[in-house]
Order: C-alpha cells, then sequence, then structure tokens
C-alpha cells in the first residue's frame, strides 16, 4: 500500500489516460454498431457480409492489430487515436452482431402491429425495435466495456501511456506492488464504467426495472406483455 | 408512452455523442497524441523519454531543471524503445531526450566506428540528422555489458568478454529480444571471439528483475545488462570488461531540437556536468530499491546538486 | 502498400524456414500452447459450468467471477506471474489459462440453460437419473454452446500468446517484439498476419465443429441455438463470445 500512497498522483494521471483511451472506443462502437447492425437484420445478403466481415475482424488479435494499423491509417505507432481506432473495431466487431441478434429478437407481431398503425421504417427502427433490444443492447455494450478497458492495457507495449504502464514499469524495476495496482485499477475502472452503463440502462429503459417477474417468466418461456 | 421513451433516448443519445466530441477532442488535443503536440507554441519545450525507468528519471531531471529556469515543459516519457521514437525525434516532434552516445550513434549508422568516450561524441555530432545537436556529455555512463554471476565467473575464471572462450558448459543468452541482431549481439560473440552460445532467451525488462533473476537462478548464463543496473552491485554480478570496445561507451547525453537555444542549453549542460556515473547508479538504486516515484528520485537530486 | 509487400516477402522467405525460430517451428509452439491452455481452462471450467448449469445454482457467482476475470488484464497478469516465479512458459500458462476460463465457463452454464425445460421434465418423466439427464440430455444439447466457448476462448488464447514472447523465447509473438523493437516492421507485420490467419484457421475449424456436434434431432433448430439466441431477449443475458482481454 505504501507504493500506492506515494504515487497517487501517477496512478490519477494513467488512470485519466486510459479513460481517454477506452470510453471513445465504447461509444463509438455503439454509434456505429447500430446501423450496421439494423442493415444486417433488415437484408439476407447485407447480414452475411456484415456478420463475415465483423467475425473477421474480431479474430485479430491486439498486439498485431496495434502494430498494422498506424501502417493502414497513417498514424504514429504509440498515438491515441490509432488505438482509439483499433478498440473501436473490436467493439463494433461485437456489437455488430449483439445489434443484428437484439433487433431480430422483437416479436414480430409487435412489429407487425407498428407497421399495421402506420409506422415507417424509420419511426419503427427508434420507436419500436430499439426500445425493445435495448436490454440486450445494454448486455452486448456492458461486455464490450469491460473487454475495452482490458484490451487498453495492451497499448502499453507500444508505448501509448495507459494504466498498462503500470505493469511495463512495476516489470522493469520490479515492483510487484506497481503491477498490482495496474491489475486493480483496470478492473475497478471496468466495473466503474460497467456501472455507468447499468444505470444509464436504467434510465434510457425503465420499465427493464420493474420487470424482474417478467424476466423469470421470459426464461420459463411463458407468454407475456412486451408492452409494459 | 413512445414519446416519452423517444425523449428519453434521444437525451442519452445527445450526452453520448456529447461525450465523444469531448473525448476525441482530449484525444487529439493530448500532449500524447505524436503528430498534434504544443510545437506551435515557442515558449513549451517537449521532453522526451524512453520507455526504461532510468531514463525516465534522466528525462525528468532536464525537465525540472528547465523549468526552475523559467521554461515550460511538455513531458512526453515512456515512449517506446529507441525504434519507436527516434523517427519522432529527427521528426523534430520532441526538443529534448536524454540519450546515450554509443547506442545512439550505431542506432544512426550501423557501421559507425566507436572508439573512446570523446571520439564516439565528435562521430555522433557529425552523424546526426540536420536540426539535431547534441549538447556537453555527462560523465554518467549507462553501456550495455555482458554480465555473469560472480560464482560463474570464479568458475572459468573470467574476466573480460573474450575470456568466455574458457567456459566449457553451453551459455545461454538473455536480454531484449532486440539484443538478437544487435551489432554486439550473439553473433558478434561468435564471429569475434569464436564464443558458441547456445541460445537466445528474450526477457523484455530491458535487464531488470526478470533478467537477473533468469541469471542467478541460471536459466541464463550470460546477459545483458546495463553498467548503472543496481542489480550488479546488489545481485553479485560481474560485467565483464570490454578491453576491444565491443560496445561503445554509452555516456548520457541531451540530444536537442533547434527549439533550444543557448540559454536552455547552458541548463542541461550544468546538469550533465554534475551528473557522474556512481549518480546514476544511486539514482536507479532509489528508483528499484527504494521505488521512489521518478519526479522525487529527480526533485531530490537537483536539490542535493544545488545547481539552481 | 509498399510495406504490406515487404511482409508477404517476409512470410514466403526461404530463409525464415530454416534454423532456429523458423516461422513452422513458431507456429507450431503458438498452437501448441493453445491447446494446453485450452485443455487446463477447460478441466477447470467445464465441471463448474455443469454443476452450475444442472443444478441452477451459483449463477450469479459465476457471472460475477468470470466478468470480473475478463476485466483482469492479461498483461498485467502475465508481468506478475513473472516476477514470481521467473522467465519461461510458467507465467504465460498461468495468465492466458485465467483468460480462458470465463468463456468456457459461460459457453458450458449457458449451454444447459439452452435447453427446452420441457425436455428435461420429459427425460424425468420417463425415468431417467440425474446422471442420465446430464450425460443423456444436457451435456450433448448443451455441447454448441460449450464449443462457442471454447471458441471464443480459443480465439483469445491464440491472439494473447503473442504476448508470451514478452517473457519466453516463444510462439508468434517473437517475431512482433523483435520486430517491434528493431523496426524491422516487414518481420512484425509478416508475424501480425501470421497470428491473423492462424487464429482464422482454428475459427474456421471450430466452427465446422460446432456444426457438426449439432444432435441430430436439433438440428432443424440449430439456426436458433448457433446464435445463442433466446426467444425473446433476455436481460443480463450475454454474447458468448467476448473478445480476449491481455
Amino acid at each position: 500500500m505504501n507504493w500506492v500512497w506515494a504515487n497517487l498522483d501517477l496512478i490519477r494521471d494513467r488512470t485519466l489516460d486510459h479513460l481517454i483511451l477506452s470510453v471513445p472506443p465504447i461509444i463509438l462502437s455503439f454509434v456505429i454498431a447500430l446501423p450496421l447492425g439494423w442493415l444486417a437484420n433488415r437484408y439476407r445478403l447485407s447480414r452475411g457480409v456484415i456478420l463475415t466481415v465483423s467475425g473477421l475482424l474480431y479474430a485479430i488479435p491486439s498486439f498485431p492489430m496495434f502494430i498494422v494499423l498506424p501502417a493502414l491509417v497513417g498514424t504514429t505507432l504509440r498515438s491515441p487515436l490509432n488505438l482509439v481506432i483499433a478498440l473501436t473495431i473490436y467493439g463494433v466487431a461485437l456489437m455488430v452482431r449483439v445489434v443484428a441478434d437484439g433487433l431480430a429478437s422483437v416479436d414480430a407481431d409487435v412489429q407487425r402491429s407498428a407497421v399495421a398503425v402506420g409506422f415507417s421504417t424509420w419511426t419503427n427502427f427508434w420507436q419500436v425495435e430499439l426500445p425493445l433490444s435495448g436490454p440486450v443492447l445494454l448486455a452486448g455494450l456492458r461486455v464490450v466495456a469491460v473487454s475495452t478497458v482490458s484490451l487498453a492495457t495492451v497499448g502499453a507495449v507500444i508505448g501509448a501511456q495507459s494504466l498498462g504502464s503500470l505493469f511495463t514499469d512495476g516489470f522493469q524495476r520490479g515492483i510487484q506492488a506497481e503491477i498490482i495496482t495496474g491489475i486493480v485499477a483496470t478492473v475497478l475502472l471496468a466495473l466503474l464504467l460497467d456501472g455507468a452503463l447499468v444505470a444509464v440502462g436504467r434510465l434510457a429503459l425503465p420499465w427493464t426495472r420493474a420487470r424482474k417477474s417478467v424476466r423469470a417468466a421470459a426464461r420459463l418461456r411463458l407468454p407475456v406483455e412486451v408492452t409494459p | 408512452m413512445f414519446t416519452v421513451k423517444k425523449g428519453r433516448l434521444a437525451a442519452i443519445a445527445a450526452v453520448a455523442v456529447g461525450a465523444v466530441v469531448a473525448l476525441a477532442g482530449c484525444a487529439s488535443g493530448d500532449p500524447l497524441g505524436a503528430g498534434s503536440t504544443a510545437s506551435g507554441d515557442s515558449k513549451t519545450l517537449v521532453v522526451g523519454s524512453q520507455d526504461y525507468y532510468s531514463n525516465e528519471i534522466i528525462a525528468e531531471i532536464y525537465a525540472q531543471a528547465l523549468e526552475a529556469n523559467g521554461v515550460t515543459v511538455d513531458r512526453q516519457f515512456r515512449i517506446g524503445q529507441r525504434e519507436v521514437y527516434l523517427p519522432e525525434i529527427t521528426g523534430g516532434k520532441i526538443d529534448v531526450f536524454p540519450e546515450y552516445t554509443g547506442s545512439l550513434l550505431q542506432a544512426l549508422d550501423k557501421k559507425a566506428a566507436g572508439g573512446t568516450a570523446d571520439e564516439t561524441y565528435a562521430e555522433l555530432k557529425k552523424t546526426l540528422p540536420s536540426g539535431l545537436s547534441v549538447l556537453d556529455q555527462a560523465a554518467a555512463t549507462d553501456q550495455n555489458s555482458w554480465t555473469v554471476t560472480q560464482a560463474f565467473a570464479k568458475k572459468y575464471n573470467l574476466t573480460d568478454i573474450a575470456s568466455l572462450k574458457k567456459v566449457t558448459e553451453p551459455i545461454t543468452v538473455g536480454g531484449n529480444s532486440e539484443l538478437e541482431t544487435r551489432p554486439y549481439g550473439p553473433t558478434a560473440l561468435k564471429e569475434k571471439y569464436g564464443i558458441e552460445t547456445a541460445g537466445f532467451k528474450p526477457v523484455e525488462d530491458g535487464g531488470g528483475p526478470l533478467t537477473v533473476k533468469a541469471l542467478v537462478q541460471g536459466d541464463i548464463q550470460l546477459a545483458n545488462i546495463y553498467t548503472a543496473s543496481p542489480n550488479i552491485k546488489s545481485d553479485n554480478l560481474v560485467a565483464l570488461t570490454d578491453p576491444d570496445g565491443l560496445f561503445f561507451p554509452d555516456n548520457v547525453v541531451p540530444v536537442v531540437s533547434k527549439k533550444v537555444d543557448d540559454k536552455t542549453a547552458a541548463v542541461l549542460n550544468k546538469v550533465s556536468a554534475a551528473l557522474s556515473a556512481e549518480n546514476l547508479v544511486s539514482l536507479n538504486s532509489e528508483s528499484v530499491n527504494d521505488q521512489k516515484s521518478a519526479k522525487a528520485i529527480a526533485a531530490d537530486w537537483l536539490k542535493q546538486a544545488a545547481l539552481f | 502498400m509498399n510495406i504490406f509487400g515487404d511482409a508477404l516477402n517476409w512470410i514466403i522467405d526461404p530463409a525464415n524456414y530454416s534454423g532456429p525460430g523458423a516461422i513452422p517451428m513458431r507456429l507450431l509452439e503458438h498452437l501448441g500452447f493453445t491447446f494446453l491452455t485450452l485443455l487446463v481452462a477447460s478441466a477447470i471450467a467445464i465441471p463448474f459450468g455443469f454443476v452450475i448449469g444442472h443444478t441452477g445454482r451459483g449463477r450469479g457467482l459465476a457471472v460475477t467471477t468470470s466478468g470480473g476475470l475478463r476485466a483482469i488484464p492479461t498483461l498485467g497478469l502475465l508481468t506478475l506471474v513473472a516476477l514470481w516465479i521467473g522467465i519461461g512458459l510458467g507465467a504465460p500458462y498461468v495468465a492466458l489459462t485465467v483468460l480462458a476460463i470465463p468463456p468456457i465457463l459461460a459457453g458450458a452454464y449457458t449451454g444447459f440453460e439452452a435447453i427446452d425445460r420441457g425436455a428435461i421434465d420429459a427425460a424425468r418423466a420417463v425415468g431417467m437419473s440425474e446422471v442420465q439427464i446430464l450425460t443423456q440430455v444436457e451435456i450433448p444439447l448443451g455441447l454448441p454452446l460449450l464449443i462457442g466457448g471454447l471458441r471464443s476462448a480459443a480465439l483469445q488464447v491464440v491472439a494473447t500468446a503473442t504476448l508470451a514472447a514478452y517473457v519466453a523465447d516463444f510462439g508468434l509473438g517473437r517475431y512482433l517484439f523483435s520486430g517491434l523493437k528493431t523496426r524491422d516492421y516487414a518481420q512484425m507485420l509478416g508475424g501480425s498476419i501470421l497470428v491473423i490467419l492462424l487464429a482464422l484457421a482454428l475459427e474456421g475449424i471450430f466452427a465446422t465443429i460446432q456444426r457438426v456436434v449439432v444432435p441430430r434431432g436439433v438440428a432443424s433448430t440449430r439456426l436458433l441455438v448457433d446464435r445463442a439466441r433466446p426467444a425473446r431477449p433476455r436481460p443480463g443475458m450475454e454474447p458468448a463470445i467476448t473478445k480476449g482481454n491481455p
């Protein structure tokens, strides 16, 4: 603990660096995955293409990705932008499938009713499909958040500052407390962002809170009212 | 019902987009954003450092010395090994960087001749790309060495690098992965001295605790450890002498851009004049053994040296 | 895209196919490491997952634990364990096993949960013992999702195993580190491309296995099971795949 007290400012700085690296990719991947997922869910052809491509992107290991990307987009190796782009690619690859599956999980009857009462594709998406697939999207975004925070540490190996720098520095100097601090801080940050997403989810999807019983019913596959 | 929901979602979407924009703004304005930087502001100097704790301490000393003399400093520390940061220095994105004469010379010119500390320094001055210069070199050195344990040295009566030829057991070499292809690496041992090595084990800690541990435990027999490492003393290691100049002398020297004027250069020269070889070892020891931060170590040293 | 041409040349350069550190050797090391890590992680995770899936107890704990494990950065664990036990493969094995456990565990219990309760009730009704239900109903029916979990674990391990070269003379990561540190971009990119190809090859293999192991009787619902999609959005349900967290 002594190390922690003596280096609070360092820990604070690296945590901020880490936030700057990991928050934009989480938000960007949601924003980008939404239209792509919708497209994947909507047409059979685009589904194949989009899901295959995102699956392939997802298979690219992070460390090589951080190295390959600058060669492609012209950023410098240790630029935060490089890492933000790489982490966004992973986030999108994961979220697209979640969005597609989430939208597909919306009850066909509800969709048909929406069309019947005259909803356009646009309003149907915003007012029916998106809210109803909300819980699935939120679950997916939470996974994206945790893995993004964790992945960002690898940037330290190529010289981008983050909580991962505590690993490489502690490793060189043989300070275990520093590495442990880095691990704990990374996990806490991941949990913090996860918690923030849950809070956002409560705000955006207020009806899910009051639906514990509904959730239980869903697990038993009993028919339940979808609209709150 | 739906309109309420829509309003909420829209609000959250707006907040999210706002956050992205704000954070993206942070990211590009962030000092780490290599390409961007504060280079436009002529009063701010960018001080960089390698991804090596000892180098960071020296950079921090430079930074604090500059600040004590009214210069605004933008610290961009721990930016990888020479291969990563060299293009940024030559590209003028970093103004002050602590370097090591011989290693930098070899990185710039693979066929460099080297020699004594002064010869190496003079050659380096000539080799530097235009726009860059080196200030005075310090007496402090942190050079590469071939290091063995004291017991191993005693067993085979080892003194200098050439005497490794007397070793009859297989010698496994350890060090950072780039060592394998360095001009003083295992290949050079074979070509220059006929010393056969039995394999190479990479440990990416810059001759740090894990390399030392591997050496002491016998996982490796020969390691590249920097001569300013406090472990040499604390773990009973022997750095083999290098009479033939296999390793270039590596005196600490600030590499600076054109933005460093004479007055600023004088500040850094004053630091270099005071930085002795013993100083560097004890600075490193404060970092590794006392676990002090670079900031604290630098501040203490500057206070003790009473330069400003 | 000259640099990619250089990288491809590096990959096909015969000089890289002989002597110590040859490409085939590094590939085999990498594969062997991945396989062994998956084996150990499976031995730990699958029994737990089956117990949780069968009894329905401890799910919350499992979700929390694997969520926590997932957040642990592999690079941190690797460097920490390396400081304890020294250079070599010990530390990478520990770090990557921890990485591989959550997806396998999730695959094992979500596989059971996705089974139609009716099938299990029917099995019980015809007089099957709990062990029989487990081995003859739940495991075969849950297999596609378990394989899915193994698939994403394999992907993560193969990708993250590059970090093993941080402390050991091992695997394809060696090309990345030595390329990175000597500005040998051809080697670095070439090595990266090899890792990516290996990951894609494993993806293909697992996708095939996943298709093959689906019991004949449930093949008609395969698409649904394959995508791990509940009939209705189930709050708290997480996708079986996650990115590696080095």
